[in-house]
């Protein structure tokens, strides 16, 4: 019943985008045409946030320098923050999921797919609208986390906090709406035989992270609401010097903060979950583990965000009851990592730029996962905070868990994107060009916020070792910049020389490989019969299949 | 199991929404808690009164469910009246909102005034905001209902749009319970 309203719905907007052209990608309501626009518009916002981070290292290349302006610094870090969390990170897990949740499903679309483009168009609209404060009398100067009162109208008279609360508004109702549809994609499309113990981890993944979606962002909506309220009304919830509270700001912040974090790792430990298999020659090692350890980790996440708040001063009690939510987020986390190298233990490993990159957030994320858990140590956060040790924790999280997921995904589905092969030669260049200038930016700032020194402030004392330490970041930077223009060459490049993909080039196993690259409009022509978790898999090996196998070890 | 897209849809929806509210009434008992001086609910509100266009509000959610009854029963023929009979009882609602607005601010309560002030405006206005764009959404189906323009199914709209319309009664009752009848004890 619901398929054959579904096709109708479909039927009925595509029609409007009949036309070729730009038309034909505006008024789409494909999943993967909108899929490949979260990309691209994820990548320009990508390239415009990396640049800003190239001006901060340059004034941070040495000290005292005065490339830059102090104000001018801080609209730079905010917006640096800002655009790569929720233009960037954001846009482009949601963007994979876009285009792949349905595929491995064996849906046709996403369930509501009108309300799938509203969800890019929205969030596009609000990275331009946040953009646009540039020509609008100056950026939002008051870092990603905007605390009260600098952010309140009495110290930010100008409208820049302005265009950083609504644009954010409008990325919150548009990650939402995808949130709200990935759930009811994944409950209501599943083709017959795909049960929920059957699903591709990516998928799961994708699931707990709806869930985070659905309930973190109206958080972060709300507390948008109020310091609106707070600076077009001339109300004071913020304001502690005429009774309202500025930790009732921080609190309301991390509770969605802490969660977006995990919302932006989820679908990287999907990506991860999905690569390292295939190119490990074995199906995942715990499935039920890492799906189980997820859901731990999505309730979790939102019951330690007062972590970041220990500098406040809550009391005695409070921090230890979050120091230890905190430390237990390792435990699932762990699990996690411990079931994707038994995955590789003993696997036929084939070392792929996709696979390196895999391997590469391993690595990176473990690092960041266990200087997090220093952060839990609350006299080590009270030493630590607001030091560039945050900054390069955040980063190996972020950048070395999260980016280089995505850089393994990209990998391995563009593809399946495109129909072409990216060059793996030049894939391996960009791989170890990123590593290097990574660990080159961010290995040595845990060793500058030892030695004390702040973040989000222009320019630092000519201390000892400051300005070479500062120097070997900033070449770092600009490393990573050249591996960024590498991957735009390598990408653009494929359109020309790229080798034809076919439908599976990799071997994989999983839904989206059983289909043209591209896939047709309709995804499938016939989906294959899901008797395991490898349908493929079980279809090139009838007398091997899944099922046969797991009883023959029983 | 066979779920109905637009109702899970709306059900997720809601689920967000209700977090929402949550934020805001958290801020409302807060300040309600650590007043900063100024008007308050008690010396304020009149409990009675709101009490009363309460019951307009709940009496529309019974006439929704008339509607997703009679259309169970007679199809694309049924529900008209009583989505007129819900639009009408859920206006009435947000007339009463208005004109209880308009005699706190004559009286100097306003949001500025002081965090009472603030959270109360706040918290209730976006209550109000979401019965208006219920009330637009009812009359759209109304229309579209009573013109005989809807191809297929009619009950699911109507139950996904009804979905929403109790979520705005159940959030209004926490609301009435904690603004008002917290004022009066």
């Amino acid at each position: 019943m619901s398929g054959a309203v579904l096709d109708d719905e479909i039927v009925a907007a595509s029609a409007v985008a009949e036309g070729e052209g730009l038309l034909n990608w505006v008024a789409s309501v494909d999943h993967k045409k909108i899929g490949l626009m979260y990309l691209i518009s994820g990548f320009v916002f990508f390239a415009i946030g990396g640049f800003e981070a190239l001006l901060m290292r340059l004034q941070l290349a040495w000290p005292r320098l005065n490339v830059l302006a102090p104000d001018t610094y801080n609209q730079l870090f905010t917006m640096h923050g800002t655009t790569m969390i929720f233009l960037v990170a954001t846009p482009w897990l949601v963007g994979i999921a876009t285009y792949l949740v349905p595929l491995m499903i064996g849906a046709r679309d996403m369930a509501l797919p009108r309300l799938n483009a509203l969800s890019f168009w929205i969030q596009a609209f609000g990275g331009v609208m946040m953009y646009f404060s540039f020509i609008a009398g100056g950026a939002p100067n008051v870092g990603w986390f905007a605390y009260a009162p600098l952010s309140l109208r009495s110290f930010s008279p100008l409208a820049g906090v302005d265009y950083w609360a609504f644009g954010l508004l409008a990325i919150g109702i548009g990650t939402l709406a995808a949130g709200i549809n990935f759930i009811v994609t994944i409950v209501t499309l599943r083709a017959p035989g795909m049960t929920m113990r059957r699903v591709p981890l990516f998928v799961w993944m994708m699931f707990i992270d709806a869930w985070l979606i659905l309930l973190a962002m109206p958080v972060l909506n709300a507390s948008l609401v109020l310091l609106l309220v707070d600076r077009y009304m001339d109300a004071n919830i913020f304001n502690a010097a005429a009774g309202g509270s500025a930790v009732l700001w921080q609190h309301y912040f991390w509770a969605f903060g802490h969660p977006e974090v995990y919302i932006l790792v989820l679908p990287a430990f999907g990506i991860i979950s999905e690569v390292i298999p295939v190119f490990s020659g074995k199906p995942i090692f715990g499935y039920e583990f890492v799906a189980g350890s997820t859901l731990v980790i999505g309730f979790l996440s939102f019951a330690v965000w007062a972590h970041h708040m220990f500098a406040v001063g809550l009391g005695h009690a409070f921090d230890l009851a979050f120091a230890a939510g905190t430390m237990l987020i390792a435990v699932p986390t762990g699990v996690k990592i411990f079931s994707w190298t038994a995955t590789m233990f003993g696997g036929c490993i084939r070392f792929t730029t996709a696979m390196l990159f895999a391997v590469g957030f391993l690595v990176m994320f473990t690092i960041g996962g266990l200087s997090g858990v220093t952060f839990a140590v609350v006299p080590i956060d009270w030493q630590m905070t607001d030091s560039y040790y945050v900054v390069a924790h955040l980063h190996y999280v972020m950048f070395g868990g999260t980016l280089f997921a995505i850089f393994a995904g990209f990998y391995y589905w563009y593809p399946k994107f495109t129909g072409r092969m990216l060059s793996e030669k030049w894939g391996r260049v960009h791989f170890w060009l990123t590593v290097v200038g990574f660990n080159g930016t961010f290995l040595v700032q845990h060793l500058l916020g030892m030695m004390g020194m702040p973040r989000r402030v222009y320019t630092y004392p000519d201390l000892p070792w400051w300005g070479s330490l500062n120097f070997i970041s900033t070449a770092g930077a600009f490393t990573l910049g050249a591996s960024v223009l590498l991957f735009l060459w390598i990408v653009l490049s494929s359109r020309r020389t790229g080798m034809p993909a076919g439908n599976n080039p990799w071997g994989g196993w999983t839904l989206e490989w059983a289909t043209t690259s591209p896939p047709p409009a309709e995804n499938f022509d016939l989906v294959p019969p899901i008797r395991g978790r490898r349908p493929l898999w079980d279809l090139t090996h009838p007398d091997r299949t899944d099922a046969i196998m797991s009883a023959r070890a029983k | 199991m066979n779920y109905s897209r637009s109702k899970l849809g709306v059900g997720m929806f809601i689920l967000s929404e209700a977090n929402f509210f949550l934020l805001l009434i958290l801020a409302y008992v807060y300040f309600h808690a650590y007043p900063n001086g100024g008007p308050t609910a008690a010396g304020s509100l009149d409990p009675l009164r709101t009490g009363v266009f309460s019951i307009f509000l709940l009496a529309s959610s019974a006439t929704m469910w008339m509607a997703g009854r009679r259309t169970h029963r007679d199809g694309i023929a049924g529900p008209g009246p009583w989505l007129i009979a819900t639009i009408l009882l859920g206006f009435i609602f947000i007339v009463g909102q208005g004109e209880e607005w308009a005699g706190l601010i004559r009286n100097g309560v306003t949001v500025s005034r002081n965090l009472f002030g603030t959270t109360f405006f706040t918290l209730t206005g976006f209550h109000g905001l979401h019965v208006i764009a219920g009330l637009i959404a009812l009359a759209a189906l109304a229309g579209i209902v009573m013109a005989g323009k809807l191809r297929g199914r009619v009950q699911e709209p109507l139950e996904a749009i009804g979905i929403y319309w109790h979520f705005v009664d159940a959030v209004w009752i926490v609301i009435f319970s904690i603004i008002y009848l917290g004022a009066a004890v």
